[in-house]
């Protein structure tokens, strides 16, 4: 009966290959199919009508909707469990489109302080060049958090385990406070991924991620996505964008006019419309591939990280390790009750050798990938201070926890083995360098 | 009975045709309009504007009451409800006797007595949805905007 396949709560696994892909009712494919079109003709010039003024459901343009891109967001807010989602041409986009949905000139902003270097600096200076002020605030710290909040506060944004410091965010304590104060709580779940947490269960409203990281795995296109739990008050007052006539459509009121549904509207239909940082249908259908077996790569990811992480800690050439899975972590805790599969496996680490050492050791790795990205299924490694988060002020830098001679793993899916192996040859050319230097 | 998940709502949208839309404003900016237009131009379901204040929306004929509308077409298989809540009840009463299948109240459209009423007289009753949303749910609408329909299935659409 179809009741009861309607109500039955399907797994994660399930989820991955079937959300959002069933057989193409156009065609009966089984395979999700490449739409690659830029527009779609209309039934009539009523029905065009109907769509420009969003009366009814359908495609017009790529640049707003596309079959294959709606697959691929149908996907991911089905695993996040979500209302919808919004995809975007990448992770930054994203963010600027989520925010721009229900912030503008003179609104404000609160962030954790601990975030991906590009993350802040699209909020420190295009934000704020666009007149939306955002104030960073130090991780987990709500005394703080609560302190900044103003009138003009529109929404409170981290991310679930930050990057690069790998600090764990505290969400259902964000959301409390998110909330008490009219707020959304935006999270950028990049690291985590659905599979090994899904925010809108601990109370976020807006889910973010970099479809470019985990979500693909292949690392093979750029892209990002937006879902919304669809539960948050919208019409409430405290976002007049979404509760207040849009100039943008006849004065339509979105809260009013599409009630759970306003923001998301609002963000494909006025935001991804104007901005146009849309996804490519071919990106899409190369990140649908790539969740089919997210639910099986992420304990993989998670298996070989945490092994890296112990063989780390015991090394003598290394000073410290930040990784939520060792019981040592600050933030082991929080991972425990949030990221109970895993603390993901993207972490970083100190050599004592300093900047010398840290460069001499990624010079050193003959299968590790030097490259700026995360979550790929090979293993990635980076140091933060000479890219990344070059474009911070050493200060900022400093701020954010990021020191000279801190490495970023991104670890894959290869043999533990040849992993160690690797780092062992690295770690020893390293310590050599570092005699050298003194 | 309160209908509550998205199974006995797909069912009675499937075993339905008439739609009696109290509130059915001929305001284009209005969210019931579009409810109003989104229902007429798909086709599925045969609406009719509830509204004495008017005498037509795009061409349908607009009754003054529920109590006109069955008069001429017979019971309404739905009442869609646009109107305060605490006009809700009068409508419930008028449903009732316009003797409705189910009524369905919109969005924010949230009162217990006229849940209640609707409930005891037999009435299925849905609270707090969107008539349109949940169409667009089965008819593939809502996955075309990226919305999590909720359906699982290996079934071409159509087919079932």
């Amino acid at each position: 009966m179809a009741s009861e396949r309607d109500d039955r709560r399907f797994g994660m696994r399930t989820r991955a290959l079937h959300a959002g892909t069933p057989p193409d009712p156009a065609t009966g494919a089984r395979a999700q199919p490449v739409y690659l079109t830029s527009s779609f003709v209309f039934d009539s010039t009523e029905h065009a009508a109907e769509l420009f003024a969003l009366r009814t459901y359908g495609n017009i343009y790529s640049r707003i909707g596309n079959p294959t891109v709606a697959a691929f967001e149908e996907k991911v807010a089905s695993l996040e469990g979500a209302l919808g989602g919004v995809a975007t041409a990448s992770g930054l986009a994203a963010q600027l489109t989520a925010i721009l949905a229900l912030a503008q000139n003179g609104d404000h902003l609160v962030a954790s302080a601990s975030l991906y270097g590009g993350t802040v600096t699209q909020f420190s200076v295009t934000l704020k060049r666009m007149g939306i002020d955002v104030t960073f605030v130090p991780p987990n710290d709500f005394a703080a958090t609560r302190a900044v909040i103003r009138e003009n506060t529109r929404l409170i944004y981290t991310e679930t385990i930050g990057n690069p410091l790998g600090i764990v965010a505290d969400l259902r304590a964000y959301a409390e406070l998110a909330h008490e104060h009219g707020l959304p709580l935006m999270v950028d779940n990049t690291f985590a991924s659905p599979i090994l947490c899904r925010p809108i269960e601990f109370g976020a409203d807006i889910v973010v991620q970099s479809a470019t990281k985990f979500l693909g795995g292949h690392g093979t296109a750029i892209g990002g996505i937006i879902v919304e739990a669809g539960t948050f008050p919208w019409g409430a007052g405290k976002h007049p964008l979404l509760s207040t006539p849009s100039p943008g459509y006849h004065d339509m009121n979105f809260a009013e006019t599409f009630g759970e549904f306003a923001y998301l509207m609002r963000v494909r239909t006025e935001v991804l419309r104007d901005i146009g940082g849309s996804l490519s249908p071919m990106n899409a259908f190369l990140f649908i591939q790539g969740i089919e077996t997210l639910p099986l790569r992420m304990p993989a990811h998670v298996a070989n990280a945490q092994a890296v992480a112990e063989y780390l800690v015991a090394r003598d050439e290394v000073a410290w390790v930040n990784y939520a899975g060792l019981p040592s972590d600050p933030s082991y805790a929080l991972a425990q009750t949030y990221l109970p599969g895993g603390a993901g496996s993207v972490f970083t680490f100190g050599l004592r050798g300093g900047y010398a050492a840290g460069r001499t050791f990624i010079e050193s790795l003959e299968l590790w990938s030097h490259l700026a990205n995360v979550g790929d299924a090979k293993s990635l490694v980076i140091h933060p201070a000479s890219t990344t988060h070059q474009q911070l002020t050493e200060a900022d830098m400093r701020a954010g926890g990021i020191s000279p001679e801190m490495v970023r793993l991104s670890v894959g899916l290869e043999d533990l083995d040849d992993l160690l192996w690797d780092l062992d040859r690295a770690l020893t050319a390293a310590a050599a360098a570092g005699t050298v230097r003194t | 009975m309160i209908l509550t998940t998205v199974a006995e709502r797909r069912a009675l949208l499937d075993r339905s045709l008439t739609v009696a839309m109290v509130g059915a404003s001929p305001n284009p900016t209005r969210p019931s309009y579009f409810v109003f237009s989104y229902l007429r131009t798909k086709g599925m379901l045969r609406v009719s504007p509830i509204n004495p204040m008017t005498a037509e929306i795009d061409g349908l004929k607009s009754y003054a009451s529920l109590a006109d509308y069955a008069a001429e077409n017979g019971p309404p298989d739905i009442v869609d409800v646009f109107r305060k809540p605490a006009d809700a009840p009068a409508v419930s009463r008028e449903a009732i006797a316009a003797g409705a299948r189910a009524i369905w109240f919109q969005y924010g459209v949230i009162n217990d007595e006229a849940i209640r009423l609707a409930d005891e007289a037999g009435l299925d009753v849905v609270v707090d949805r969107c008539i349109k949303v949940e169409s667009a749910r089965f008819d593939g609408g809502l996955a075309i905007g990226g919305l999590n329909s909720g359906l699982i299935t290996a079934r071409r659409r159509g087919t079932r």
